[in-house]
């Protein structure tokens, strides 16, 4: 149980004089609280299981520190620093029965017998784990596997963090639930503090409290699920984030206005003048524009088409070239193929090359 | 459901039945037949029914003695070689390189012992340890041991094991290699989180994976050592005396060099026999271990 701290942390597979353009993690610095859960979200190759790999140690980083409650534990190996990690794939010891695979962490580190029967019993009881326990680990499902898998972590008591690479990936759909809520119950129970590795933003969002946003090695925003969803601060994370996900369209933005397409929309904050030279955009989630009936004030789209998500339904529309996503207000009928937008300005936002700028309320 | 009647299908067939008539049947019915018969030459043949065989399995006779004596020899053998290159090979599998440009050059080494023909083999091995040209024999006598494969048993005998191990280990090394590869680097992560030693990484996770192929590796050179001929031959031609006389030598002996075809054929089948019994066996056991895993292993 442990408090990290990533001081200044980076890593290049092609060592330290690789142009950092090509570094599979770009210098970060955060902290993770002690008993907190994150979730690391980011497409393939964003570098999310590198940085999960410098934190247990079985990749040492080419620049920078980690601090466990304030050690740097860089230099310790694997062993030493008491974290537990579930791989994407069940590792588990084939000629072991489930109790012996929990056991074989204590073991290797010589607890006595009474006490490693004691602590098998209490994690098989919190997994549902105890009617397998003479069984062979190799007959079981997959996520009985994976259960097996964390239960190694979590049965030594000093486990500092417990880290979860794409945990889900072989599970059976329906499981997969199941499974997750177990993992949230743990973390309320046992009070650890969770890494959760996952390019699966439902995954990500249901699990954590806090996601970390990751796109090409970096670091693109941390925050509360509701923070990511509000406020992105990267076009990048806007887009991934939501389904579906952020509108992104070019615009003109002076003070409390912005033009598109030769339109003038209001927004909520004044953005005085922006700096030139930027590719300034708007984005704002198709939850907060509506589809109206066309009308003089409005910016007019064409209606590509309607995708019913069953609760809620949205148009998929076209403003000149760019394409755009809105919500159809419940009772709304669409007639012909042309609609207005009406925009909600407290949710609009304004990116200068994809950052986002804060306005001035 | 109508099935199509097509005669012709038959000469479709006709060829692989003619082949494996010829290269199987007809000559195993002819040892079948000459098993049961006894033959002075002139290929003139009296039966003798299923005397060769009692005569096989009685230890007071010529034959029977000579058999069994063989037969002993030639499990003592394939015992001693597996003991030594089964734990060899997977310690060599081992210290293997997992990736880089030595990989390729420590297979090719490897691999070169198991190209070279048999006959071959026992010419270097021959030459290597003779105790006044060879390389082996002359170094070993002259740092004071009396090493004299020709004229002693044990030396006779640790030649040829040691040429077996030497030409073979090879083969026990590259499948355990092939099933080390094949574990993800996930179980090597796993263990090291787990905080296990290296013994406990080998006997968690390595011995494990590499069941399957050990005992393939096993069969083989059971196998191959229980039908050794060739490299024991050119190296003591089973001696000296007899010691070093394994079934096939004492075959091949009493069938060209007695020309006593019935006692050859009657031995050969029931060489063969034991040879079927023990794959047989190693099949099963290999099928049982398959069949043990669940059906869903394959998804990983």
């Amino acid at each position: 149980m442990a408090r990290i701290d990533l001081d200044d942390l980076a890593h290049s597979y092609g060592g330290n004089d690789a142009p950092q353009e090509s570094f599979a993690l770009k210098p970060v610095t955060m902290t993770w609280r002690q008993g907190g859960a994150y979730a690391l979200l980011g497409p393939s190759g964003c570098g999310k299981t590198t940085l999960l790999n410098l934190i247990s140690g079985i990749v040492t980083p080419s620049r920078g520190k980690i601090l466990f409650d304030g050690n740097d534990i860089t230099p310790l190996s694997t062993q030493k620093r008491n974290i537990a990690q579930v791989f994407q794939f069940p590792v588990i010891y084939d000629t072991m029965t489930v109790g012996q695979n929990l056991a074989f962490p204590l073991k290797n580190r010589g607890v006595a017998k009474a006490e490693v029967d004691a602590r098998v019993k209490q994690i098989a009881d919190l997994l549902d784990l105890t009617p397998y326990l003479n069984r062979k680990a190799t007959r079981l499902t997959a996520d009985a596997k994976q259960k097996i898998s964390l239960g190694r972590g979590l049965v030594r008591s000093d486990v500092a963090a417990v880290l979860f690479d794409e945990p889900l990936t072989v599970i059976d759909p329906e499981l997969k639930w199941q499974l997750r809520s177990k993992l949230k119950a743990l973390h309320r129970e046992l009070d650890l503090t969770m890494i959760y590795v996952t390019h699966d933003q439902t995954e990500a969002l249901t699990f954590a409290d806090t996601v970390v946003v990751m796109h090409d090695g970096r670091v693109v925003q941390s925050g509360t699920p509701a923070e990511l969803f509000d406020k992105p601060a990267h076009t990048f994370v806007g887009y991934f984030i939501g389904s579906p996900g952020m509108n992104i369209v070019p615009a003109e933005v002076n003070g409390q206005q912005a033009r598109i397409d030769g339109h003038v929309i209001g927004l909520h904050r004044n953005y005085g003048v922006l700096p030139a030279g930027k590719k300034i955009e708007i984005g704002v989630r198709p939850e907060f524009v509506d589809v109206a009936a066309p009308a003089s004030g409005l910016l007019s789209a064409t209606i590509e088409r309607i995708d019913d998500l069953g609760r809620i339904q949205f148009a998929r529309v076209r403003i000149g070239d760019a394409k755009f996503a809105a919500r159809v207000p419940p009772g709304f009928s669409i007639s012909g193929n042309t609609a207005g937008l009406v925009f909600d300005p407290a949710h609009v936002h304004v990116y200068a090359d994809s950052h986002l700028v804060e306005g001035v309320a | 459901m109508d099935k199509t009647v097509n005669q012709k299908a038959w000469f479709l067939v006709l060829p692989v039945f003619l082949v494996v008539a010829f290269s199987a049947i007809l000559p195993l019915m002819t040892v079948v037949n000459y098993s049961m018969q006894d033959t002075f030459g002139n290929n003139q043949f009296f039966w003798n029914g299923v005397g060769w065989f009692k005569e096989l399995l009685d230890p007071s006779t010529d034959l029977g003695g000579r058999f069994l004596a063989s037969l002993g020899r030639n499990l003592f053998f394939s015992a001693v070689i597996l003991a030594i290159e089964v734990p060899l090979g997977i310690v060599i599998a081992l210290s293997m390189p997992r990736e880089g440009w030595s990989v390729a050059a420590c297979l090719v080494i490897l691999a070169l012992p198991l190209l070279i023909p048999w006959n071959v083999v026992g010419t270097i091995w021959q030459i290597f340890g003779r105790p006044d040209i060879g390389l082996l024999g002359y170094v070993l006598n002259s740092i004071g041991i009396n090493y004299n494969y020709v004229s002693n048993d044990i030396d006779a005998w640790v030649t040829v094991i040691v040429m077996d191990v030497w030409h073979w280990t090879s083969l026990v090394a590259l499948l355990c290699y092939a099933g080390l590869k094949s574990i993800p680097d996930a179980y090597y992560q796993a263990a090291q989180i787990d905080g296990a030693s290296r013994w406990a990484v080998f006997k968690a996770i390595q011995l494990p994976k590499m069941h399957r192929v050990l005992l393939i590796a096993v069969l083989l050179r059971f196998m191959d050592s229980f039908m050794i001929y060739t490299e024991p031959f050119v190296v003591t031609g089973g001696g000296p005396g007899n010691s070093t006389t394994f079934i096939s030598i004492e075959l091949v002996k009493i069938a060209l060099g007695q020309f006593d075809l019935g006692k050859a054929a009657a031995l050969s089948l029931v060489y063969n026999l034991i040879i079927l019994i023990v794959c047989w066996v190693f099949y099963t056991v290999m099928t049982n271990a398959g069949a043990e895993r669940p059906a869903k292993e394959g998804v990983a």
